[in-house]
């Protein structure tokens, strides 16, 4: 079987000090793996925004790294409001942010949008009042 | 290549393994073993944290010396406008110009009139191209490797401009042959540095085979003979008066101040141009057209080979700026005319350097960061660094690395300790029960 390498981060939601860590780690953890440099900013890109929606909407979240030497995985589990129309939710511009998310440049209706566009797989699956698990995969070749 | 070349050097026999080069280090490029200090070629920047806290004095900048100029028959001096602020309010910059002449340059060049000219090429390549955004300044060189080995996914985003160092350096050796009839390589231009890394792009230049700066002298080194022939000389000098808003350059925000783009900022010290540089990987701050980033927190006033203390050298360049700051010394038409002359380009490409990844081959590196990760719980996390590595997970990554042994980590070492003298304690009293009982038998 192939070698994988695992490591789970904890996000808190509204803990906007420590947001962006987890995917800061995922990338020297790429970087160390030898990943090719574009893989490991889309890596960034997409792990990142799915982080800050965890610091915006949820109350916390599991994230789960994983690489294989052909996949990488980012899998986040929130416990928070859920997403009652993913589809909508997927628009290039939608935005639920409020204004003080705004204010710190968020929101701006690209954060799973743009983890699309960084990923070669993208799953959602969320359930009101219960929470949103965003799956990432991407190709390391 | 990896470790080609460095501007530092640790002198062994000066090292008694004191560890506050191995704290500081911003890239964890160093170890101490056997009470002794050594870098990790591949991780080093050169940014000269290292120099600036041993005690010892035991990690010398590699600049040049005096005696290095003798092979040219002519030599121009370049200062770095960071210079003309470490001298007191009466001293100009023309007089400083002046009096490097009198300590032996056969002539002088302000840099900071280049500056002027890099910040209008700066403003129109940001007014006519459309590569990513934010572009990064790449006049500090340990910032431009900091990207080459940790981030070489914006290495699109250095802006490809020539720095006023090297620009002055091509137009006063172009001015001077035309003058003396001397070829260039009789003319030695010479810049007074203030940090070891702006040695790394003379002796190493990013792209090209070669720089047009010959050498560079600390500027603590000839600081002490300039202040002597400045503090004898009767004021008085040939010099025009040093103009423009390149004076500002050698302070953080010193180029942003030159641009009319809206959208900039300025970052100085490498904790923070970190965080920068993380949030444009990860696509924060598309928004924003140029960043300007220095290595030292106070940028060039507070380089590693500088005298005064930075503060109270930026605040002589928010004086000088102020004074002579706002009489441009540059034709801005002009300097557009060089500019899509490709006059201010840099050539080739800035190439990637990655820090050697923990295998070559992904399986393995996969094994060695799993294996990487599991020594990391074993050991306190309170990176207290006696083992010599500046932090537990730089020593599991040198464990698995077979640099070091696990048990030259304290906490372990007494952990198998206790384990060992437990064991031991329980085989005597064991040894020493069956030998009681058969002394009992025998005796009884």
């Amino acid at each position: 079987m192939d070698n994988t390498f695992l490591q789970t981060f904890k996000i808190q939601g509204g803990n906007i000090y420590n947001a962006g860590k987890a995917s800061t780690e995922i990338k020297a953890i790429l970087k160390q793996l030898g990943i090719n440099a574009r893989i490991v900013r889309r890596v960034a890109i997409a792990s990142y925004e799915a982080e800050m929606n965890v610091v915006m909407y949820a109350k916390q979240a599991t994230l789960t790294f994983e690489v294989s030497p052909s996949q990488i995985s980012i899998i986040v589990d929130d416990e928070g409001p859920g997403i009652p129309d993913v589809s909508l939710a997927m628009q290039e511009g939608f935005s639920t942010a409020t204004r003080e998310m705004r204010e710190m440049g968020f929101g701006a209706g690209m954060g799973l949008p743009n983890i699309k566009k960084n990923s070669d797989y993208l799953k959602i699956e969320s359930v009101i009042g219960k929470g949103t698990k965003v799956i990432i995969t991407l190709n390391v070749n | 290549m990896h470790g080609e070349f460095h501007t530092i050097k640790f002198v062994d026999d000066l090292c008694d393994g004191h560890m506050h080069c191995m704290r500081v280090c911003p890239t964890q490029a160093i170890r101490v073993r056997n009470q002794k200090a050594s870098l990790l070629d591949d991780r080093c920047i050169d940014c000269g944290e290292c120099v600036r806290v041993c005690p010892n004095n035991a990690i010398i900048a590699m600049t040049s010396s005096f005696k290095d100029f003798s092979k040219f028959k002519y030599t121009i001096a370049l200062p770095s406008p960071a210079f003309y602020a470490q001298f007191g309010k009466d001293t100009t910059p023309s007089l400083i110009l002046e009096s490097l002449k009198k300590i032996g340059f056969n002539d002088v060049y302000d840099v900071a009139c280049a500056s002027e000219a890099v910040s209008i090429a700066i403003q129109e390549y940001l007014d006519t191209n459309k590569s990513p955004r934010p572009l990064i300044s790449s006049f500090c060189p340990a910032i431009v490797q900091l990207i080459q080995i940790r981030y070489p996914n914006l290495l699109d985003h250095l802006i490809p401009i020539e720095s006023p160092m090297e620009i002055a350096a091509r137009e006063a050796k172009n001015l001077k042959m035309k003058e003396t009839g001397l070829k260039a390589s009789e003319i030695g231009a010479i810049y007074i540095t203030p940090c070891p890394a702006k040695m790394l792009s003379i002796k190493n230049p990013l792209r090209k085979k070669h720089s047009f700066i010959d050498g560079a002298i600390a500027m603590r080194d000839i600081y002490p003979t300039l202040l002597q022939t400045i503090s004898q000389s009767n004021g008085n000098h040939d010099i025009k008066d040093i103009q423009g808003l390149g004076l500002g350059w050698p302070i953080v925000g010193g180029q942003v101040a030159c641009l009319k783009a809206e959208d900039c900022f300025a970052v100085g010290g490498l904790t923070d141009t970190v965080r920068i540089l993380e949030d444009i990987e990860n696509d924060r701050l598309k928004d924003i057209q140029y960043v300007e980033c220095h290595s030292c927190p106070t940028a060039c006033v507070g380089g590693t080979l500088t005298v005064e203390n930075p503060y109270i050298a930026r605040g002589r360049v928010l004086r000088m700026v102020e004074k002579y700051g706002l009489i441009p010394c540059q034709n801005r038409e002009k300097i557009r005319g060089l500019y899509q002359k490709n006059f201010f380009s840099l050539i080739g490409k800035i190439s990637p350097h990655p820090v050697q990844p923990l295998d070559e081959e992904i399986s393995r590196a996969i094994e060695k960061m799993q294996k990487k990760q599991d020594i990391h719980d074993k050991l306190p996390k309170i990176d207290c660094g006696a083992c010599g590595s500046p932090t537990c997970l730089a020593f599991a990554e040198d464990v698995v690395l077979e640099r070091v042994m696990l048990d030259d980590c304290i906490f372990v070492a007494i952990k198998k300790f206790e384990k060992l003298s437990s064991d031991l304690l329980e085989t005597v009293l064991r040894h020493s029960e069956k030998i009681n009982s058969n002394i009992k038998m025998i005796t009884s």
